[in-house]
């Protein structure tokens, strides 16, 4: 058949049924933008919760002192099992599942430049503890080093909501300045590049301040940690790692290695892989929902479908009498309804499109992330549409098809 | 020479819920190259069943059926369509023409389906409204178009891929007896063009021109076929 012909029938089919038409067209367009707008926006926001629990480090487990819960080679339960910075250096030597690790020593401190006095968290902690963290200096500053750890210095690094406290407009010339810290002088090595941080255990990266753990032991003439951080190598889970530092150190504490009580830990994978599952599960929902819309709008295509065939009966009996195959009448019905489909779909999707574009402008990021479309995501849309399309035309296509000439007709 | 069309013990049986009718009760009919025929009798006696049945738009009960030596009974779907598109060409009481589509395209169907393209097509239409002398209602719709013009184009869609068989149901029945008459006169020349006719009618004057009349009554032929 024609195409110019087919469409000319469609137009008029469509201004014969206004309103039907409208309203199909309109549930397959609410369809299509549902699923893009919730799609595009659930990544965004998974995305943006990614991205912020990276902030604490990938693959980070946090280890704190512990009880004993189990006896073990004739040793009673309930010891207390407090590893010290030469157990930490131990399992940096020898622990085949780690990557780095640090001890964590930590306590509020006066910190006082000029006429600027906060009280804020003090971390003395090793110089890969940066790298665990993923805690980048700014340009032109610089994370604690090794020398600093060997001589003790008395250097800090600020992160950067703390830096702008202190320092004010000032703080681009914060490196090099001295400040005091509960009355000692300490002087700035580095500032925090800003980053995004949900997750903690003692206040936010970007208020804290780091200072070498040595010269935080030799302030408070403290021998213990108050924990340490220890980063696993990304081709063994978080559990093997842990089980290796059970076994190390409850060789040289005699404590069961299965013991979970010895020490206390926080496995932040264990999370990580959470919050990604109950993220991918949201999206679910979320296009579940543009899904059934969608479903909806089809039911409807049908319906209108199955009313033109009604209305059109007659002029199918005479396109058969006048020679058209099962297959040319099949053919027409199905480009129907892909018309609706289509046009529905594409509105659709320029309008969700639309949305997804003025989002940006709206300085959400930091709730909602960035909703985005990728090019799968727009080509696993049209195959979805079409199929919808379809679907919903093959049915009443069939029925046309398969109707004799002279039923189609109404001859008698 | 062989018939056209040949019939034995044809019948149609139609089921509406549990009732059963037979519109058609074993009719034999042969109707030869070239020949025009009228197919006349009382409302009700089969005629337009009859004329569904030799134009392939129906499935006949029992019976055999075959068109130009074809058995049609045999039949795939899609060679029926074609006999319907190139052997046959219908004219029907209601004219039955698109109503979204201009005379032109109207006439264009057919050759849509047999897919004849580009200027061969333009040019058979072109032809055809020519003949039926409606060269000036090219452009116009159905609803722009007067009775007699309408079923005129309903005529030229049917020759359209030149058949050797018209089948007209009452084509006459909507017109007035002027644009009837000029109905008529076209079906007689197709007729001395070599083409053959069957017409369905209740007017006996029209009946009268043909060289055959095949009268029906209660779905069977009364006589011997020939009542002239
Ligand atoms: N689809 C059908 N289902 C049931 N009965 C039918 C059907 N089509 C026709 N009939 C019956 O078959 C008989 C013959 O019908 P047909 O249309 O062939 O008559 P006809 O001779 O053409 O009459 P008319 O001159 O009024 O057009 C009628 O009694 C009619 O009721
Ligand atoms: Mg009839």
């Amino acid at each position: 058949m024609n195409i110019v012909l087919s469409v000319r029938q469609f137009l008029n089919d469509m201004r014969r049924q206004k309103l039907r038409t409208a309203m199909t067209m309109f549930g397959i367009f609410w369809g299509t933008c549902a699923i893009v707008l919730l799609f595009a926006f659930g990544k965004g926001l998974t995305e943006a919760q990614m991205k912020s629990q990276k902030g604490m480090g990938e693959n980070i487990l946090i280890v704190w002192p512990g009880i004993t819960a189990k006896e073990f080679n004739g040793l009673p339960r309930g010891r207390r099992i407090r590893p010290t910075d030469d157990d930490v250096r131990f399992l940096k030597q020898n622990a085949q599942t780690l990557a780095h690790i640090s001890p964590e020593n930590g306590r509020h401190m006066t910190l006082k430049y000029g006429r600027q006095t906060h009280r804020r968290f003090v971390d003395g902690v090793w110089p890969e503890y940066c790298i665990m963290r993923n805690i980048i200096p700014q340009f032109g500053s610089r994370f604690i080093n090794e020398p600093d750890l060997q001589n003790r210095r008395r250097v800090i690094f600020l992160g950067d909501i703390l830096a702008g406290d202190l320092f004010g407009d000032s703080v681009s010339a914060a490196v090099g300045k001295r400040i005091l810290v509960n009355s000692m002088p300490f002087t700035v090595i580095g500032i925090m590049k800003s980053k995004e941080q949900n997750n903690s255990y003692r206040g936010r990266d970007n208020r804290t301040a780091y200072i070498p753990n040595t010269t935080y032991q030799a302030m408070f003439s403290e021998r213990h940690s108050d924990d340490f951080v220890a980063q696993h190598k990304p081709q063994f889970t978080g559990e093997i790692a842990r089980q290796e530092i059970f076994r190390i150190l409850g060789e040289k504490y005699r404590f069961d290695p299965t013991d979970e009580e010895a020490l206390a830990v926080w496995d932040t994978t264990e999370g990580f892989a959470f919050l990604k599952t109950f993220f991918m599960a949201f999206s679910s929902f979320l296009v579940g929902i543009g899904f059934a819309t969608l479903i909806t709008g089809a039911i409807g295509v049908t319906n209108i479908m199955n009313v033109v065939l009604e209305e059109r009966t007659k002029e199918i009996g005479i396109k058969m009498a006048l020679g058209a195959r099962k297959s040319t009448i099949l053919w027409q019905f199905i480009f129907e309804t892909l018309l609706i489909t289509g046009v529905g779909g594409v509105l659709g999707f320029a309008f969700a499109y639309g949305v997804i574009s003025v989002v940006p402008m709206l300085n959400l990021e930091e709730f909602i992330g960035i909703p985005t479309i990728d090019g799968w995501g727009a080509i696993m849309m049209s195959c979805l549409l079409g199929l919808v399309g379809l679907t919903a035309g093959i049915f009443p296509a069939r029925r046309a098809a398969n109707l004799q000439p002279v039923q189609a007709l109404k001859l008698f | 020479m062989s018939a056209i069309m040949d019939m034995k013990q044809i019948r149609k049986v139609y089921q509406t819920g549990k009732v059963t009718f037979e519109a058609l009760r074993g009719i034999d009919i042969q109707v030869e190259r070239g020949e025009s025929v009228a197919v006349v009798g009382p409302s009700g006696s089969g005629k337009s069943t009859l004329m569904n049945l030799m134009g392939c738009l129906d499935v006949l009960t029992s019976g055999e059926y075959k068109l130009d030596g074809e058995l049609v009974n045999t039949l795939t779907s899609n060679q029926l369509a074609d006999i319907r598109n190139k052997k046959v060409g219908f004219v029907f009481q209601a004219f039955n023409l698109l109503p979204y589509a201009t005379a032109y395209e109207n006439i264009e169907i057919p050759l849509l389906f047999a897919r004849v393209t580009g200027r061969k097509r333009r040019q058979r239409v072109t032809e055809l409204l020519a003949r039926v002398g409606l060269a000036d209602k090219a452009a116009n719709k159905p609803t722009e178009m007067s009775g007699g013009e309408m079923q005129r184009v309903a005529i030229a869609r049917a020759l359209a891929n030149d058949p050797e068989i018209i089948l007209a149901d009452e084509p006459t029945g909507n017109l007035d007896s002027a644009s009837g008459g000029e109905i008529v006169k076209l079906f007689n020349e197709l007729w001395k063009q070599g083409k053959t006719i069957i017409i369905i009618t209740h007017d006996a004057s029209i009946a009268g021109q043909t060289q055959r009349i095949i009268r029906l009554k209660d779905g069977a032929v009364d006589g011997n076929g020939d009542l002239r």
